[in-house]
């Protein structure tokens, strides 16, 4: 065949002045300098098309505020559940009233009032390792005094209380037993039932009314603020005697407290007091208790999980909305490519390879999912705000949650993004240069 | 794969492969390595399978040309100089037959390579222009660098010195869409020159301009011509091969005819004959 080469002489021009110098180049293009400059084409990309992009966005936005606030909240939860365990210490009892078995139904816990005064007393002489015992009766009332009136929490418990509960009082004093014993009309008020019921006033020998019967207050409690589930300052107590005979006629006890001693004491304790109870119900052995002894450690590990096992649902559904935004910027991707075709072509005629245009349009993929991941994270953290805010909520912001919702976003960039630029990089640059 | 080492053996000098200069000299020793052409093509052939069928497009093209050479491609739709030029732009690779381009053999290289290979030694021109819309005429010139890994500030000089060469050093920062069909053909002529490159390839670069227009774009490419860039040009308008030192014509996937005009048509000469439209009565005035 070379038989056929032409090799004649033609008629060329002479060489003159180059164009431009010849080319010096240390390499060949490192993908730091193309990323550079797909960073740049995509942000210029995305504002081209405002709208779409923010469309695009959109589900990632959505996705990692969505993770950002109900871990927030899950955490703020926890932390709160976390205080309280700390605050009351772990050697503490609670007794609820059971399930009866009435006519062969059971009504489940506190289904039948089966806890008494002379349960109380059975138990207060139960062990002696018992350090405050506290029977609770209450429910929601209005409380009046001149011209203000407020619903509040009322709760009527034994002097013991204070103890149990850390009640400290920022002014005046907490009730005595001698209250007790006399059905005395003495209150103590929450800082919030303070600021609505006296407003600008000090509340300290003022009278409140509930229910009819008059009240002095006697003390304001200390703040205690929110625990996560109920702001622990709108409450009213009063002596459990006064409660039972004088506000509400009949005791209905709806939960006895119990402090013991030391915390190696706890199941002993339990012992006892679960015989007493047994005694006074004439429970036969083998015949299920109608009361239930908790351990609060117990109460707060549930308590704890739960919150734990509803932030994690939670979590997954706003991952799942991560997901479905990875899915519209895949979607979006392949749109992107099949519309510049002919710009592919282009930049693979001037010399770009197949790992050029991948990383550029990766790039622009993640580009979309980390300006999205940005926005997300600001929406949740401002909707956090607002929920700790307006909700008064207990609201936590763990930064590991925000890097990880920034990450996982960046992370479904890359991965929906990889198929459409595997499919940009491997068009061929005759077709796509011809692509109308 | 060997890359960039795989160069013609040494053939014999003598034989005839002086260049003659379009002024008569002649000189024993060109320029080229070994005298080797900047494009040497032997036996190519490329099939195209379209559906059940299978189009022969190219059936044994030989062809060489010189470094310096303006050569206009010639012939109908079908001719194959279409699939000619995508083998020698090293956008597609043929079935058989070889192909070397500057002293390497191309026609083995796998995709990467032919990247490599567009990027540095060919500059393409098309009909349609193919700029990017977004980018300014700047940033489409010094897009060819980017790829060759040349820092920011070189390639910002180089582009800036290619749009000089066109004539477009005022509109850098014009974007495709601000400019006239004419300039956007300039602009796309300096993106081919940014890189240095052995040869320039131009498909039918004014099938989109009119009359006047298009003998401009032929007068700057005479130009660069003039200062030793080696063109081919495909084009089926017999006016504008009359601006190319050699015409080479295809039919049925081979070349049918080659001849050398030794006195090519001067696009600058021709401007003047012509009206300018639109411009003549501020020149008047």
């Amino acid at each position: 065949m070379s038989a056929a080469v032409q090799t004649r002489p033609v008629a060329v021009a002479r060489p003159g002045k180059r164009v431009l110098p010849p080319i010096k180049i240390t390499g060949r293009s490192t993908p730091l300098t193309t990323i550079g400059q797909s960073v740049l084409s995509a942000l210029e990309s995305l504002a081209s098309n405002k709208l779409r992009s923010f469309l695009t966005m959109l589900g990632i936005i959505i996705g990692v505020g969505a993770v950002i606030v109900v871990i927030a909240i899950g955490q703020g939860a926890s932390a709160a559940v976390s205080d309280q365990l700390s605050r009351l210490g772990t050697n503490m009892l609670t007794i609820e009233p059971g399930s009866a078995n009435v006519g062969g139904v059971a009504t489940g816990t506190g289904g039948r009032p089966t806890l008494t005064d002379a349960d109380v007393r059975a138990m207060q002489q139960a062990s002696p390792h018992i350090v405050a015992i506290s029977p609770l009766v209450g429910g929601r009332d209005q409380v009046i005094a001149q011209g203000h009136n407020w619903n509040t929490r009322i709760q009527g418990v034994f002097p013991d209380y204070q103890i149990i509960q850390n009640y400290t009082t920022s002014s005046g004093a907490f009730f005595t037993q001698a209250d007790e014993t006399n059905w005395a009309s003495v209150a103590l008020i929450g800082q919030t039932v303070a600021n609505n019921v006296f407003p600008g006033a000090d509340p300290i020998g003022q009278e409140i009314r509930i229910r009819n019967v008059v009240f002095q207050v006697a003390g304001v409690l200390s703040v205690k603020g929110n625990n996560g589930f109920q702001d622990q300052d709108d409450i009213v107590l009063i002596p459990f005697s006064t409660a039972t005979r004088r506000l509400y006629g009949k005791a209905t006890i709806g939960q006895v407290q119990v402090q013991v001693d030391q915390p190696q004491n706890i199941n002993g304790v339990i012992a006892a007091i679960t015989q007493t109870l047994e005694q006074t119900h004439h429970i036969r052995p083998g015949r299920p208790d109608d009361f239930q002894v908790r351990n609060l450690q117990q109460l707060l590990d549930t308590r704890q999980q739960a919150s734990s096992t509803l932030t994690l649902l939670l979590a997954a559904v706003a991952g799942v909305s991560l997901l479905v935004g990875g899915i519209g910027i895949m979607n979006i991707m392949l749109v992107s490519v099949t519309e510049r075709t002919r710009e592919i072509g282009i930049r693979m005629a001037i010399g770009a390879r197949a790992r050029d245009v991948l990383l550029q349009f990766l790039v622009e993929a993640v580009t979309l999912a980390a300006v999205g991941g940005i926005l997300g994270i600001l929406i949740g953290i401002a909707g956090t705000l607002g929920i700790g805010h307006f909700a008064g909520w207990r609201t936590l912001i763990a930064p590991l949650s925000v890097l990880l919702a920034f990450g996982f976003a960046a992370l479904i960039g890359i991965f929906f993004g990889y198929y459409p630029a595997r499919k940009a990089s491997r068009l061929d640059p005759i077709e796509a240069l011809r692509y109308e | 794969m060997e890359r960039t080492e795989s160069r013609l053996p040494n053939r014999e000098i003598g034989q005839s492969n002086g260049i003659v200069y379009r002024d008569g000299a002649v000189e024993e020793r060109p320029r080229t390595f070994k005298g080797e052409p900047i494009i040497r093509v032997e036996a190519l052939t490329k099939e195209y399978r379209m559906g059940s069928n299978v189009v022969r497009a190219l059936r044994g093209v030989d062809l060489e040309v010189q470094a310096g050479e303006f050569a206009a491609v010639m012939g109908p739709s079908g001719s194959g100089k279409s699939t000619f030029m995508n083998l020698v732009g090293c956008l597609d690779r043929p079935n058989g037959g070889q192909y070397w381009l500057d002293g390497l053999l191309v026609s083995s290289l796998d995709r990467d390579e032919l990247a490599a290979i567009r990027n540095r030694k060919i500059g393409f021109i098309f009909q349609g222009f193919n700029l990017l819309a977004r980018a300014s005429a700047l940033g489409n010139v010094m897009l060819p660098m980017l790829y060759a890994g040349l820092n920011a500030r070189d390639r910002r000089e180089r582009g800036l010195q290619a749009l000089e060469a066109v004539g477009l050093a005022d509109r850098a920062q014009h974007k495709p869409s601000e400019l006239s069909g004419g300039q956007q053909q300039r602009v796309a002529i300096a993106r081919s020159l940014v890189n240095d490159p052995a040869i320039i390839l131009a498909d039918e670069p004014t099938g989109n301009l009119d009359s006047r227009t298009s003998v401009e774009v032929m007068a700057v490419l005479q130009g660069l011509n003039d200062q030793g860039i080696t063109i081919i040009l495909v084009t089926h308008e017999a006016d504008i091969a009359s601006y190319c030192g050699r015409n080479v014509t295809f039919k049925d996937g081979k070349v049918v005819r080659d001849t050398l005009l030794p006195q090519p048509r001067r696009a600058a000469e021709v401007l003047l004959t012509m009206p300018v439209i639109g411009e003549a009565e501020e020149v008047v005035a």
